[in-house]
């Protein structure tokens, strides 16, 4: 355990830090511009994962372990989140046969 | 603590018969068939009027003047604790011997006077509801079970005067006395609620116990005194709120007989006697009740003089007689207003029975312009009806005469004046008495096509019953000017603390029985020629009448002034909040905001378009504002 802590803090944490809002950035822009679901929802994993990387650097750096168990549950609760949005996307197939966010306009009043 | 009276506990049953009574009749209002209710409802009565009269032997043999019978503990927060108790002495047994013994006799006397109404099953429930609450209303040992009951017979004499529901005018009646009597019911529950913040508890016992420590004069029993004064003139029909009980004469006759002449209306007289304590440490309230008392007692006689309704007369003389008894209590002669209250029943009821079997003879004709020469074809309601306008009269030996020259002698003793007046009031009683039974009873028969005829036994048995009363009542309490020992007041002593007072002289006494005996006299022989030898008939109500009279006979105007200076600005104020405030200002805003909230959800709504990049767009702008937010701030 304290040579991966040491193996971490060998890399400078501002490294980590702009590391992690790039891919934070990269995964918002998907998000943002991207139209079709399945890169999406690839987008907002990535986020998870440059949130989750930052929560190793610093629980690493401050020698304090909760915080990389705080990155178990994300990891959970990010599988739980694939797997309610790929039955979507599946769903999505079947009736409108595309995955195409912008043909999803009927969710109005 | 006084030693546990064996088989006192009997007296829950006293008030449980008439409510059984009502639980039944009410209850199984359809499935009964016609008459079964009256008898029903009669034999509760009865049986509740046969548990007194245990309970009072069972009391005399005891030796102890009063008992206190606990059912259970009804409130218990912090400091305070009210017991559901009853109170058994000398003065609630006197009420209870009343209220069931004359209330069963008019019950019986339903049976013939309802027998042909299509409701006569409810109206049995409703007499049977009345006659438990009352009986709570004289039983409770504390002033909250006295209100419970207070309240029971103001809604019971509410459903009653308009058992005739159909007739609007009766509705209004009802309605009438229903908000005159919670008038009252104010100042009332007001009064309970200083005697509570003043003694920390409402049991009898306890606050009579406690107000020794007060000096007579003292401004907090004043107040409490006045306030429950004001109750006792709501549901004792005094001025100035006796217009309700006249018109009242709208429920059925028995009603009037049991509700609005002989129990009901005594429950003030009762109340003030039951708090003879307080009030005797209340000068100032007691010279208000002398006032009352006395006004109401001439005004309502006035008024009587010129009533041509035959119940309508029997009302204000009630009313009448309620303020005699007032100003025995305001003279502190609380055992002389019982008394009063004693005969009062017994006459009074026997009048309106009276009059109930007329009306059910003449085939609902109350106008006693039109009737005339009855005692030939129902002698024995003329006979019980003579033997209780005698009494009412107050001409010896009828029972009227005792308690009536009793309160008189009382009022000679306090001052000249008041004997006179209170005399002139007496005088004025006889006269429209014999005036309504010399209409009625004597000259010819004035409405064609009737055919009067006498009343049923059913009805009969209790007007004679009565009227015996009526004659010897009287004799229940002889003075010991005709070497009698008083027996009445003195039982009365123990539970009713009056004032002290010389006795009168006998001869002066004597005199004044004597005066007041040739005076009576007179007025009678005066109405005999005027009804009987000239056979006078009052005019019609159209006809033009001098001044003093046309004021008398419109009841000296006091509905119109009520009308005129409470109904109308209320009428006037309700329409200006309806027209002004409710339709200009307060609907116009209420609406505004309903609209206003739509035109902004239909702006809004325009945001919402289906597209999710745009959702996800301005998910992630609102969380970059956020995050600007918290930095800057």
């Amino acid at each position: 355990m304290n040579e991966i802590t040491s193996a971490i803090q060998l890399i400078p944490l501002e490294h980590y830090i702009v590391l992690s809002v790039t891919l934070f950035s990269i995964g918002m822009m998907g998000v943002l511009f991207r139209r079709n679901i399945i890169a999406i929802l690839m987008c907002l994993e990535l986020m998870f994962n440059s949130a989750n990387l930052l929560l190793a650097a610093f629980s690493a750096y401050h020698s304090d372990p909760s915080g990389q168990v705080f990155v178990f549950f994300i990891m959970i609760v990010a599988a739980a989140e694939v797997a309610v949005g790929l039955s979507i996307v599946v769903m999505m197939k079947r009736n409108v046969e595309s995955v195409d966010i912008n043909l999803l306009n009927r969710l109005k009043w | 603590m006084v030693e546990q009276i064996p088989n006192i506990n009997l007296a829950w049953l006293v008030p449980a018969f008439p409510l059984l009574g009502f639980l039944v009749t009410g209850l199984a209002n359809k499935r009964l068939k016609h008459n079964q209710a009256g008898i029903i409802a009669s034999a509760m009565v009865l049986l509740s009027f046969l548990v007194s009269l245990v309970l009072f032997f069972v009391l005399r043999a005891s030796g102890q003047n009063e008992a206190t019978v606990t059912l259970f503990n009804w409130i218990s927060i912090g400091g305070m604790n009210i017991p559901f108790a009853f109170l058994i002495d000398h003065l609630s047994l006197t009420m209870m011997l009343i209220i069931t013994g004359v209330g069963a006799l008019i019950h019986i006397y339903s049976i013939g006077y309802m027998h042909d109404d299509g409701r006569v099953n409810s109206f049995f429930a409703q007499m049977n509801l009345f006659t438990f609450s009352m009986l709570l209303l004289v039983m409770g040992a504390n002033y909250l079970v006295l209100f419970i009951g207070w309240e029971g017979v103001g809604l019971c004499s509410y459903l009653l005067i308009g058992f005739w529901f159909k007739n609007p005018a009766y509705n209004y009646a009802a309605r009438k006395a229903f908000v005159m009597n919670r008038i009252g019911d104010l100042g009332f529950i007001l009064g309970i609620i200083v005697l509570f913040f003043t003694f920390k508890t409402v049991t009898f016992s306890e606050i009579f116990s406690q107000a020794a420590g007060f000096q007579a004069g003292a401004p907090v029993i004043t107040l409490i005194t006045l306030l429950l004064l004001v109750g006792a003139v709501g549901k004792s029909a005094q001025i100035p709120l006796f217009t309700w009980l006249p018109d009242a004469m709208a429920g059925p006759t028995p009603v009037s007989a049991l509700i609005h002449a002989a129990t009901m209306v005594t429950a003030g007289i009762y109340m003030i006697a039951r708090s003879s304590i307080l009030y005797n440490l209340a000068p100032f309230t007691l010279n208000i009740i002398i006032v009352i008392g006395l006004a109401t007692a001439i005004i309502a006689a006035l008024i009587g003089l010129k009533q041509n309704d035959i119940k309508k007369v029997l009302a204000y003389s009630t009313v009448s007689q309620l303020g005699y008894m007032f100003l025995a209590l305001g003279l502190g002669a609380y055992s002389a207003g019982v008394f009063h209250v004693t005969t009062h029943a017994f006459f009074k009821a026997l009048l309106f029975l009276g009059a109930g079997s007329v009306i059910h003879a003449m085939g609902g004709e109350q106008d006693i312009r039109k009737m005339g020469g009855l005692r030939k074809k129902m002698p024995l309601t003329y006979f019980t009806f003579l033997a209780a306008t005698l009494a009412i009269s107050g001409i010896p030996p009828f029972s009227g005469f005792f308690s009536k020259d009793l309160i008189l002698s009382k009022a000679f003793e306090h001052s000249i004046i008041l004997y006179i007046l209170a005399l002139g009031g007496a005088l004025i009683t006889c006269f429209y008495m014999f005036r309504l039974l010399y209409l009625v009873f004597f000259g010819e028969q004035r409405l064609a096509g009737a055919h009067p005829h006498e009343s049923p036994k059913v009805m009969t048995i209790p007007l004679i019953i009565l009227s015996v009363l009526s004659v010897f009542g009287g004799f229940l309490n002889i003075p010991s000017l005709f070497n009698g020992d008083s027996k009445f007041i003195t039982f009365l002593q123990t539970a009713v603390v009056s004032k002290a007072s010389e006795e009168l002289s006998h001869s002066t006494e004597i005199g004044l029985i004597l005066g007041s005996l040739l005076l009576l006299g007179l007025v009678i022989f005066f109405a005999y020629r005027t009804f009987v030898s000239k056979s006078i008939i009052p005019a019609k109500d159209e006809e033009p009448m001098p001044f003093f009279s046309k004021l008398i006979s419109n009841k000296f105007y006091i509905d119109e002034m009520y009308t005129a200076v409470f109904e109308k600005p209320f009428g006037f104020l309700s329409d200006f909040f309806y027209n002004k405030v409710e339709n200009t200002v307060l609907d116009p805003a209420v609406d505004e905001i309903g609209v206003t909230t739509a035109r902004v959800g239909a702006l809004l709504r325009k945001l919402q378009q289906g597209n999710m990049s745009f959702y996800l767009f301005a998910m992630v702008a609102g969380i970059l504002l956020f995050i600007i937010f918290i930095l800057i701030v």
